[in-house]
């Protein structure tokens, strides 16, 4: 029982990292990043392919990961920066389409739909409850360093430029700020934070295959963003954490009760989850963390 | 458009050195419709200059031209001597000469505050890696933009919005927080849109007073306004546009004595 309840909070993790990426791109930006499953399978790949089969170092690996998303970003950006901000939501999720099939047919890269298996681990396995929880500590690390970095990004002049153009960013231009400057950095910075996520992923669970990588991963993470908030640094951590409570919690339900098969059951956790996020909206409109406003200082 | 300048008795083509913002000959087309058919003037510093003329003679589209937003066909922008006519919108804005909306637009999650801070210039903390590490010049920088935004707030009479969202704030104080953050990029020049259409008219001498006040501290000013008992009290110089021409200019007496004017506001018989 301990080792899942570990092994939900190693998963709650790895969520609160790709819920902080988003929140960077969508939250503070506006970039509508669809697409977040591929950086986050982009990350995943680089980290393993290099540490299973080019034995690099893990920390090597997790280096590349983060580089690997990042340029991929910045490659996905800029090619968009001319369309409306609408097509970023349609490319980014043809991105991450591509990831995965690239994934599952390039055998000679990736393993194709077997996968890679054997990827090296953060902690030795043979720690037993200690490969959890070590697991765990690194990941939360992860996850707090990135939550101070957000935290400065956000009450920074770049933070407060970066919310305006997410606003209106045509007043951000006259405001005589360089737009497309702003919104490069954040979705390469957000990008980087979801390969980091993909690294940790693959080194936790030693294996990696394309159907990890499902469109729904980035759903159910814009879900965890709306609900903790999109412009908070604790937003999504929260609300990371809370999906997967929320996910693991209704695994059981269903079991509960009487008379529903299991593939019935799994349909109404996707109904509970949907049904959770219209109560949380309803209460809070702005997620559990609403958006916070500088303050004038006292003249 | 020199046929009816010349009618109106003001010289057809203004010099290069009467004006801050120089702009010659601008054209610009969407699809069939010509927009902008060869505009000129110039605008002086220290006084507010008028820019009216009936709808869709192309004012709104002249500003944004000049401001960056839209990019001419033909023709050339001069400011402070320097070509603008290819530059962007931040660029335009950070060498001194910034817009206002014709529709109070704005940031709707932020706050008074916030947006006078966002049009602060040469802020080094909104370079991402000075945003990581914090630093002394940026911490300085702000602290001095907000010293200034609470004086342009007190100026304005925002005061006690000033921590409101810019969605909690009247028609009026809208109006008024589009002059403020125009002040904070420390412009040169200042292009407003109809700054006071749709206020009362209290409110709206008061933002005359502003404007003239602004213009004896040396800023040039181009206004885009109906009003015209506001643009007979507030401009020495008056521009009239119509279908994307410069129409005539000279002082408001002299334009609206001009036959080719009224025929442009009434409809004309020719």
């Amino acid at each position: 029982m301990l080792t899942y309840v570990l092994f939900a909070l190693v998963v709650g993790s790895i969520y609160a990292l790709l819920a902080q990426s988003l929140m960077l791109s969508w939250g503070l930006a506006g970039l509508v990043n669809l697409g977040l499953a591929g950086f986050f399978a982009l990350g995943a790949y680089a980290s393993a392919t290099s540490t299973t089969w080019g034995h690099v170092p893990v920390p090597v690996g997790i280096a590349l990961a983060v580089v690997a998303a990042a340029a991929a970003g910045f490659v996905v950006c800029v090619s968009t920066l001319r369309l409306r901000d609408d097509y970023l939501a349609i490319v980014t999720l043809g991105f991450a389409e591509v990831v995965r099939i690239v994934a599952s047919n390039e055998v000679w890269l990736t393993g194709g739909t077997d996968g890679i298996s054997g990827v090296p681990v953060l902690v030795p396995r043979s720690a037993g409850l200690g490969f959890h929880a070590g697991t765990l500590a690194i990941v939360a690390v992860a996850v707090a360093i990135v939550y101070a970095l957000q935290r400065r990004l956000l009450l920074s002049p770049w933070g407060r430029a970066l919310r305006a153009i997410r606003e209106d960013q045509i007043v951000a231009a006259v405001a005589g700020k360089s737009v497309v400057r702003f919104k490069a950095e954040a979705f390469c910075l957000a990008c980087a934070i979801a390969g980091l996520a993909g690294a940790l992923y693959g080194h936790y669970t030693s294996y990696v295959a394309p159907d990890q990588f499902q469109p729904l991963v980035s759903i159910y993470i814009f879900l965890a963003v709306t609900a903790g908030g999109k412009a908070r640094p604790a937003g999504p951590v929260v609300g990371a954490y809370a999906l997967v409570a929320f996910l693991e919690a209704t695994r059981f339900a269903g079991e509960l009760i009487p008379g529903v098969s299991p593939v019935q059951a799994a349909a109404l956790r996707e109904i509970l989850v949907g049904l959770g996020l219209l109560v949380v909206l309803g209460l809070r409109p702005e997620g559990l963390l609403p958006e916070r406003s500088q303050k004038a200082p006292a003249p | 458009m020199s046929a009816a300048a010349a009618a109106s008795g003001v010289a057809a083509l203004p010099r290069e050195r009467d004006g801050i913002l120089c702009v010659r000959d601008v054209a610009l087309r969407f699809g069939g419709l010509k927009a902008l058919d060869g505009v000129t003037f110039d605008v002086a510093p220290g006084r507010v200059t008028g820019l009216v003329g009936p709808n869709g003679a192309g004012k709104t589209t002249l500003f944004n031209v000049v401001s960056g937003l839209a990019r001419a066909d033909a023709g050339t922008i001069t400011f402070a001597g320097r070509r603008i006519d290819r530059e962007s919108p931040s660029r335009i804005t950070r060498a001194g000469l910034v817009r206002s909306f014709q529709i109070a637009r704005g940031f709707p999650a932020l706050t008074v505050f916030e947006h006078l801070m966002v049009y602060g210039p040469r802020q080094p903390g909104e370079a991402l890696l000075a945003a990581i590490v914090g630093s002394a010049a940026s911490r300085r920088r702000e602290q001095a933009l907000a010293e200034k935004a609470l004086a342009i707030a007190a100026r304005l009479r925002l005061s006690h919005v000033i921590d409101n969202r810019v969605t909690d704030l009247s028609g009026g104080q809208k109006k008024l927080l589009e002059i403020g953050r125009a002040l904070m990029t420390e412009p040169v020049m200042i292009l407003f849109d109809e700054p006071a259409a749709g206020v009362n008219p209290t409110l709206a001498e008061e933002i005359g007073d502003a404007l003239l006040q602004l213009a004896t501290e040396g800023l040039g000013i181009l206004l885009i306004e109906h009003d015209m008992a506001l643009i007979e009290r507030l401009c020495r110089h008056v521009i009239v546009m119509a279908r994307g021409r410069t129409l005539a200019e000279g002082t408001f007496d002299a334009v609206r004595d001009d036959r080719a004017v009224q025929d442009a506001y009434l409809g004309g018989r020719r």
